[in-house]
């Protein structure tokens, strides 16, 4: 098993006939993620790279049965392609989109708790279930089947993780990159509770980094209820406060959201920190 | 985005939020003259810098006379003010906010920004104003109370009562209030703020409620809806080289140490500078070149790198995903070609097409000292940069 996504997802990609949409649609495919449709308001009824087109998300749930979808909308207009698909009943939505605002995802996360539709992003990498579906932006390549799910706020530092689990042999349930924004959809908890309840899972990466609380908060449910090893990793240990470091969430402010804080929350809840980035794959291993 | 105070309180004029009559002045002389429109007098002579903690530094005076006036306006202007937040480097006085003077009688705290748990807005009052709201919320948490806005509700009459009652505002004050929280929420929305501050919000001695002092960021990712703001962009402001990545799309920050940093994505850029520290080394930026760097995006990131001369050392970290080592590894002899590089590089590719990545490095003639992994290259550029400290 795995969580979320597996080779029976039957995926949409919403702004596939853009430039970034395109290219990302034709590596989801050739990884064997099942792409039944795209859309594009306005060229519905055209196909590309043999997948067909339509013109809204409704159209596309009618004639594929989709059941997730990967969006590459502009930030501008990415809050409304979510709500689209929320909408039209679509029960994973993967936003890769960077920048949308604040105030718009305020919108789209209120809508959504009166849904059924999860969410993972924006400003994420996507998910992937190696050897069987992969959602978004990550090299498919560098992972491997196996039993160690992944989680984490940001994109190349989880290739980095996964990448030193691969060369050590061990494989990947899954990996949910949830996103860099500070208002975006599954938190860390609720990826935590699906990991916890899948039995292929036997352990867990969690790459947290500076900014709010999320990993504070998630550390208390390891705590009370985590059965699994979790390893742990923050970045931004070195970072300034104040500063905006990449990612629109990844800011310390008013001495919150510090690195130090969140590493002995970790440590406080049982979780294996590994202080380097460079032996996050390392830590894990002895958990095994 | 951060804004001056001046300008904050210019938007909460347009949404008829009370504040001081005042005036913007560019050199010490503009806010002489420009006193006489603002009142007869007494007036308040304010710094306009971005950060906070003006008046601890001495840029905000009380001006009774024509003469105060004159004489505050010449001392604060050009002034290096020094306050907790500028850094002990202080920053030069440019621009002046002179105010009409208001009575005083007591002073409260008013801000509106992101809860992120709730992902609502939340609006935070205190009775502690004028005060470090961290500091108030340190010591004394009962002293701040809070509604969170439902963006579907909107900020709702009972909410503002609450509010109104826990600061003891009655009668045409709790009016007042409420009628000034309505605004803030409408503005902070409607201008995509990341924070509305109003520190102190003040009752004036004839019993009504004026924003003393403004603080707006805006958030970053909005500012496609508002192009206008953009001219309030003080480049005073801005590290000049932070400015020119923008225009290059590449994420920097300027640090302290002396190892420049090229990484592709933000989270590897920031391990990337914490094992740096962890080998005993200090990186001199946060470089994020994005997912998709270009050979124009690699020089120009090398440029911005190598301006600072601090930098002892430069160390590239790339994981090549969907961005081929190759490609990179062109950008880089190219660029290290181009500017005659004189400091050493250490470069570590991981990822698609690393062999040929790492060939074109070693086929280069150039001095890159190739790593595998990320604490070989942190050793490496740590070493490179003269040992660790």
């Amino acid at each position: 098993m795995s969580i979320l996504v597996n080779k029976n997802t039957r995926l949409l990609v919403q702004g596939i006939t853009g430039q970034a949409g395109a290219f990302h649609s034709k590596q989801c495919k050739e990884y064997g993620t099942q792409i039944v449709g795209g859309v594009t308001p306005g060229k519905g009824g055209t196909e590309y790279e043999g997948i067909p087109i339509f013109n809204s998300v409704r159209d596309a749930v009618a004639k594929t049965q989709a059941n997730a979808t990967m969006i590459y909308v502009p930030a501008p207009f990415a809050a409304d392609a979510i709500l689209e698909a929320a909408d039209s009943g679509i029960a994973l939505i993967v936003c890769i989109t960077e920048g949308i605002p604040v105030v718009d995802m305020i919108t789209v996360k209120n809508y959504l708790r009166s849904t059924k539709s999860l969410l993972i992003g924006p400003n994420c990498p996507g998910i992937i279930t190696p050897g069987e579906c992969k959602i978004g932006i990550m090299p498919g390549y560098i992972h491997k089947a196996g039993k160690v799910g992944v989680v984490s706020r940001s994109g190349t530092l989880t290739y980095e993780a996964v990448h030193q689990l691969t060369t050590r042999g061990i494989g990947q349930s899954t990996c949910v990159g949830i996103g860099g924004d500070p208002v975006h959809g599954l938190s860390f908890i609720e990826v935590l509770k699906l990991f916890n309840d899948d039995p292929q899972t036997e352990a867990v990466v969690m790459i947290g980094e500076i900014g709010g609380n999320a990993e504070e908060l998630a550390c208390e449910y390891v705590k009370a209820n985590m059965k699994k090893p979790v390893v742990g990793f923050i970045g931004g240990q070195t970072a300034p406060p104040g500063k905006r470091m990449g990612h629109a969430g990844a800011i310390i402010s008013g001495g919150s959201g510090k690195a130090s804080d969140k590493m002995k929350a970790m440590e406080k809840a049982g979780i294996k920190v590994s202080t380097s980035p460079a032996t996050i794959g390392e830590t894990l291993a002895s958990c095994l | 985005m951060k804004i001056h105070e001046y300008q904050a309180k210019e938007l909460f004029r347009r949404y008829q939020i009370p504040v001081p009559k005042g005036k913007v002045a560019f050199s010490a002389d503009e806010a002489i003259q420009s006193a006489a429109s603002v009142g007869p007098g007494p007036w308040v002579v304010k710094a306009q810098i971005h950060a906070g903690g003006r008046g601890k530094g001495g840029g905000v005076k009380v001006a009774k006379t024509q003469d105060e006036l004159r004489q505050y306006a010449k001392s604060i202007f050009g002034m290096t003010l020094v306050t907790p937040q500028t850094g002990p480097e202080g920053k030069e006085v440019k621009r002046l906010l002179v105010e009409e003077g208001a009575n005083i009688k007591s002073e409260s705290y008013l801000a509106i920004t992101l809860d992120r748990q709730t992902a609502q807005l939340v609006i935070m009052a205190s009775t502690a104003g004028g005060m470090d709201i961290e500091e108030v919320a340190e010591k004394t948490p009962e002293k701040i109370f809070k509604e969170w806005v439902n963006p579907s509700l909107g900020l709702r009459d009972f909410q503002c009562r609450r509010l109104a009652r826990s600061m003891g505002f009655e009668g045409t004050l709790a009016k007042e209030f409420t009628d000034i929280l309505k605004k803030l929420t409408r503005l902070s929305i409607e201008c995509d703020c990341a924070i509305t501050e109003v520190n102190p919000l003040i009752t004036t001695a004839d019993g009504h409620l004026i924003a003393l002092d403004g603080k707006i960021n805006f958030d970053d990712n909005a500012m496609f809806r508002h192009p206008t703001y953009l001219e309030w962009v003080d480049p005073d402001e801005e590290d000049p080289s932070e400015t020119k990545a923008k225009k290059f799309d590449l994420n920097y920050i300027s640090l302290d140490g002396s190892i420049g940093c090229m990484v592709n994505g933000a989270g590897l850029a920031m391990a990337t500078m914490d094992i740096i520290k962890l080998e005993g080394g200090s990186p001199a930026n946060f470089l994020d070149v994005g997912g998709g760097a270009t050979e124009e995006k690699v020089r120009e990131a090398f440029k911005i790198i190598l301006q600072d001369t601090k930098v002892k050392a430069v160390l590239v970290n790339i994981f090549g995903g969907i961005m081929k080592c190759d490609i990179i590894a062109a950008g880089i002899v190219g660029a290290a070609r181009e500017l005659k590089l004189t400091v050493p590089l250490v470069v570590r590719l991981e990822g698609t097409n690393v062999d040929l990545g790492k060939k074109i490095l070693q086929e280069s003639g150039l001095k890159i000292l190739s790593a595998t992994g990320m604490k070989e290259a942190a050793q490496k550029a740590v070493q490179a940069a003269g040992g660790s400290k």
